[in-house]
């Protein structure tokens, strides 16, 4: 079942590739179907879903691969990563539907996202440590192909920083697992025996130094102050479908890596060193929301946005290490709140990134000030961007409240001063406030002037990822009731 | 102990046919030299299809105890032969109906069999033998295009070669006069209780020998001269072939050792040095075959890293093979697309070619990649394997370092890679003009580079066989 979720667009890329004379509107519905087939094969995985006994997963999978070193192909999901997949699937789907439009060699460009889906599919239901790090890599790898072959602006430049960067993060992640690897007895990549050995417990300073090199490798992936710098240009210049990629699903490869390997893995570590994760992620929150705050640009700003939300995610990880008798329940509720602050957040960014794209193909600019009364040329556009950003902010209602706030609950509860992080919402509230008032506000002028509506492709991939996320704003029970269960076993397992 | 001959049949074989490509080739018509490289090819299949029929078998001493057939020297047989014949198929475009043709594929398997003899060293004298075995037909082979810069790198290999050659005779010499013994299997007892300073000025001198053979600090001055100024076919044997043996026969050498001095320690410095000086020196450079001569040099830095932990870890042999193996498919894949474009000797030449040739382009990218240590291809098991060795082995340093050098390494070559997918300008850069392909090195290079995926997929079963 999970190897055929994760092969089968990988498949099709392939049969993509290997016809090179299918013409480009069967080339674009081709990777429609497969995107839309591999949701359905997710969405029949998520209705024979039972929520595993702890420390296990489900549809496990296994065959041996490198026993030398007891790495093997090894898949299963839990309640952490079945939500991760489906936004993933939803998601992939979304872009298939929004490229629909794409004139640019659009059959290559089916087979990369085709092949990104099997990776980031691949990553979500990885259960080694290895096969979790082929995925990751090769996640940069083919985001690299589509900033430097379909970004616009500085793209190849861009690009090279994106891959550098991630590429440096991903090395300093092997190092940590090599560390795991060698400190199991035995020696084994295999997640579920590494989590219940916790190889590294009684050694503080390895144990650290082995925390610090998966932190570091994940925390440029999410990414967290002072981490961040490669992401701001590398959306800037990609294209529509490639940033809501990149900031729906790529970056949740980092937060899942906090809650599947590092708190798992290490708890001991990462409770020694939840107030440096805390404070990295309030940093994050309050610095991701000010800089999104000046910026003009608006692809420049939801990324920056998405540092900040990023932060939230971290600052609930951390809050989670500090452990104490009477927080289990909060704290279980942080990290509740933090894997669906990933759900969420893929797919309200993933809409916003999308409606971006459609500024740059309509008008060719990001540029805020270049518009005005939008509204009245393009009503349609309007009222998603509304909703978007509505979601964004953390308005009641939308899957971002129901995260934030189950965040802020469990946070605060086991640390009152990460209230201070409130600060962030506030801000976001007011930026994306400020956005729409620019934008959309006023007597129509400047590029604003001749802006055709939303087209038919536009609205079905964009609307469904926000009816998603009101669906989860106003009925979280489904969601939560996968999430939970996981995240009382991270936070039990932390507690060991 | 006894001779033993016919456990040397693969080396043999090369050796013989060697000389019958040679003496076949004085008396064919130039039209017809073709035939010497059918000849050639078999015989590195036959040395190959001998050396995968004996490795299954126990590991035996052969030559009175001087040369050992084991797993080792059976992975090296096979993945030289194997290296040696996919650099027959780039010839195949390069130097068919050349002058020199039957000559080069001599020389070739001259030096593929000193190779062989390196790897399956056991005794001071064999390697020297070997070293010599596998250098003097690479000197001709340098110069066998009688280009300038061929000259001009011929005459820097052999001087360089001819100075750590004399190293290598002075460190044999040293450790023989304190151990009054060439064979391994004396040698780490009597070495034990000699004087520390000859032994370590000995070890020094033979190790520095065989760097000069792989390429690697201290050693290799002449890598990117080589690469850069012989023909394709050469440049793409000599960053390869020779490695092989060099570095098997220095994991031999280091395991054999006591351990009364910090031998690892050595070769891990020569590892950080020979990483650090390849991967700094290939930043800038232009020529895609110089920019490839470089990063040999520092993938030798990573070769070097199971070395360090010689006898110090399970993981250090089997781990070595397989980054041979998986450096050889990976590393021809990238030569054999500087071959299929022989004129294109700038990096900038090559923009568009990931469109106009899309199946070279995915090779060009699985090749760099995979030298970068990128999964899933076989180098990146390798890397992992190695690493994990050093870290088991007490090196943990070690480990972190490859992978800052990796990092450092990735840059130049995605300088490569960034305009195979470049943007072409309106005003599209015609020298030299579209994109046609050698036909045997382009099929070369789509096949290794699929190798390269393949045997990293596989890469646990390749496991098994190197770690019996």
């Amino acid at each position: 079942m999970l190897s055929l979720i994760v092969f089968l667009p990988l498949a099709a890329a392939l049969a993509l590739l290997a016809l090179p004379r299918l013409g480009d509107a069967a080339a674009r519905w081709t990777w429609v179907a497969v995107a839309a087939a591999d949701l359905a094969l997710v969405v029949a995985a998520w209705l024979r879903y039972e929520t595993p006994t702890a420390g296990r997963l489900a549809f496990e999978e296994q065959a041996e691969w490198i026993p030398g070193v007891n790495s093997s192909y090894h898949l299963g999901v839990d309640g952490l990563s079945l939500p991760l997949i489906a936004m993933t699937a939803v998601i992939f789907l979304a872009c298939a539907i929004f490229a629909l439009r794409e004139t640019d060699r659009p059959r290559l460009q089916a087979a990369l996202f085709l092949f990104l889906q099997s990776v980031s599919m691949g990553l979500f239901v990885a259960a080694d440590l290895i096969l979790f790090f082929v995925f990751f890599d090769l996640s940069i790898v083919g985001m690299y192909f589509v900033i430097a072959g379909w970004g616009h602006g500085n793209a190849a430049r861009s690009a090279m920083k994106f891959f550098l960067y991630t590429f440096l993060g991903s090395l300093a992640l092997l190092v940590g697992f090599i560390g795991l690897y060698i400190a199991a007895d035995p020696h084994t990549f295999d997640m579920v025996e590494l989590a219940e050995q916790t190889p590294l417990a009684g050694s503080s300073l390895a144990g650290g130094l082995v925390l610090a090199a998966i932190l570091i490798g994940l925390a440029v992936k999410t990414p967290t102050v002072p981490f961040h710098t490669w992401l701001p240009p590398a959306h800037t210049d990609a294209p529509a479908i490639g940033s809501a990629v990149l900031a729906g699903v790529l970056l949740k490869m980092g937060t899942y890596g906090f809650v599947r390997i590092a708190m798992p893995m290490l708890p001991e570590a990462w409770r020694d060193w939840a107030w440096v994760i805390i404070v990295v992620g309030i940093f994050s929150v309050v610095y991701g929301a000010l800089v999104a705050l000046a910026q003009t640009n608006f692809k420049r700003m939801v990324a920056y946005t998405s540092v900040n939300h990023m932060g939230y995610i971290v600052l609930a990880v951390g809050a989670a290490g500090l452990v104490a008798d009477d927080t289990a329940q909060a704290r279980s509720v942080a990290v509740t709140g933090a894997v669906t602050q990933m759900v969420s957040h893929g797919l309200i960014t993933g809409a916003l990134f999308l409606l971006a794209g459609v500024l740059q193909d309509r008008a060719a600019t990001y540029d805020m000030d270049s518009y005005g009364g939008l509204a009245g040329p393009a009503p349609r556009f309007a009222a998603f961007f509304a909703v978007g950003a509505f979601a964004s902010l953390g308005l009641p209602g939308l899957s971002g409240f129901i995260a934030e706030f189950q965040i802020f609950t469990g946070s605060i509860a086991a640390a009152p001063v990460t209230a201070v992080a409130l600060v962030g919402i506030l801000l976001t509230a007011a930026l994306f406030l400020r956005a729409l008032q620019r934008i959309f506000t006023g007597e129509t002028r400047g590029r604003s002037v001749g802006f055709t509506d939303l087209r038919a492709a536009e609205v079905w991939s964009v609307g469904p990822l926000l009816v998603l996320s009101l669906l989860i704003g106003v009925f979280p029970r489904p969601l939560l009731a996968v999430i939970e269960p996981a995240a009382e076993v991270v936070v039990e397992l932390v507690g060991r | 102990m006894a001779m033993r001959p016919l456990l040397l049949l693969p080396e043999i074989v090369l050796f013989l046919g060697g000389l019958a490509v040679l003496v076949s080739g004085s008396f064919l018509p130039r039209t017809r030299q073709w035939v010497t490289r059918v000849i050639a090819a078999a015989v590195l299949v036959a040395a190959a299809a001998l050396a995968a029929w004996d490795l299954p078998g126990p590991a035996q001493a052969a030559m009175e105890g001087t040369f050992a057939v084991d797993t080792a020297t059976g992975v090296a047989r096979i993945v030289a032969a194997l290296g040696t014949l996919i650099v027959l198929a780039l010839a195949s475009d390069e130097i068919a109906g050349s002058p020199r043709e039957s000559e080069t594929y001599a020389l070739l398997l001259f030096s593929t069999t000193g190779t062989l003899v390196l790897a399956g060293a056991d005794d001071l004298l064999v390697v020297v033998v070997g070293f010599l075995l596998a250098s003097i037909p690479l000197y001709g082979l340098i110069g066998i295009a009688r280009t300038p810069r061929g000259a001009e790198a011929a005459m820097k290999t052999y001087l360089l070669g001819a100075l750590f050659g004399i190293l290598l005779l002075l460190g044999v010499t040293l450790l023989y006069g304190v151990s009054a013994t060439t064979s391994y299997a004396e040698l780490t007892d009597r070495l034990a209780e000699a004087p520390q300073g000859v032994v370590a000025a000995g070890v020094v001198a033979v190790l520095g020998g065989l760097m000069f053979k792989a390429g690697g600090v201290p050693g290799h001055f002449w890598v990117p001269d080589a690469a850069e100024g012989a023909g394709g076919t050469v440049a793409a044997f000599l960053t390869t072939v020779p490695k092989i043996g060099a570095m098997v026969a220095a994991y031999r050498l280091i395991a054999m050792l006591p351990d009364t001095l910090a031998w690892p320690l050595l070769v891990a410095v020569l590892a950080v040095a020979s990483m650090t000086l390849g991967n700094l020196a290939a930043y800038w450079q232009s020529d895609p075959r110089r920019l490839l001569g470089w990063s040999t040099v520092s993938q030798v830095g990573y070769l070097l890293v199971p070395v360090a932990v010689a006898g110090g870890s399970d993981l250090a042999l089997p781990s070595l093979l397989l980054y041979l193996a998986g450096y050889t498919v990976t590393n021809l894949a990238a030569f054999a697309v500087t071959t299929a474009f022989p004129d294109r000797r700038d990096l900038d030449s090559y923009r568009g070619m990931g469109r106009a040739r899309p199946w070279l382009g995915a090779s060009l990218v699985v090749a760099l990649l995979g030298l970068v240590g990128t999964p899933p291809t076989v180098v990146f098991v390798g890397k992992l394997t190695t690493t994990a060795a050093a870290w088991d082995g007490g090196l943990a340093w070690l480990a972190v370092l490859v992978f800052v050098n990796t990092v450092i390494s990735l840059f130049y070559y995605l300088r490569w890679i960034a305009p195979v997918y470049g943007r072409v300008e309106p005003p599209a850069p015609t020298p030299p003009g579209a994109f046609v392909a050698a036909t045997w090195s382009a099929t070369t290079a789509v096949v290794t580079a699929g190798l390269s995926l393949a045997l990293g997929i596989a890469a646990g079963a390749l496991w098994s066989v190197f770690s019996v």
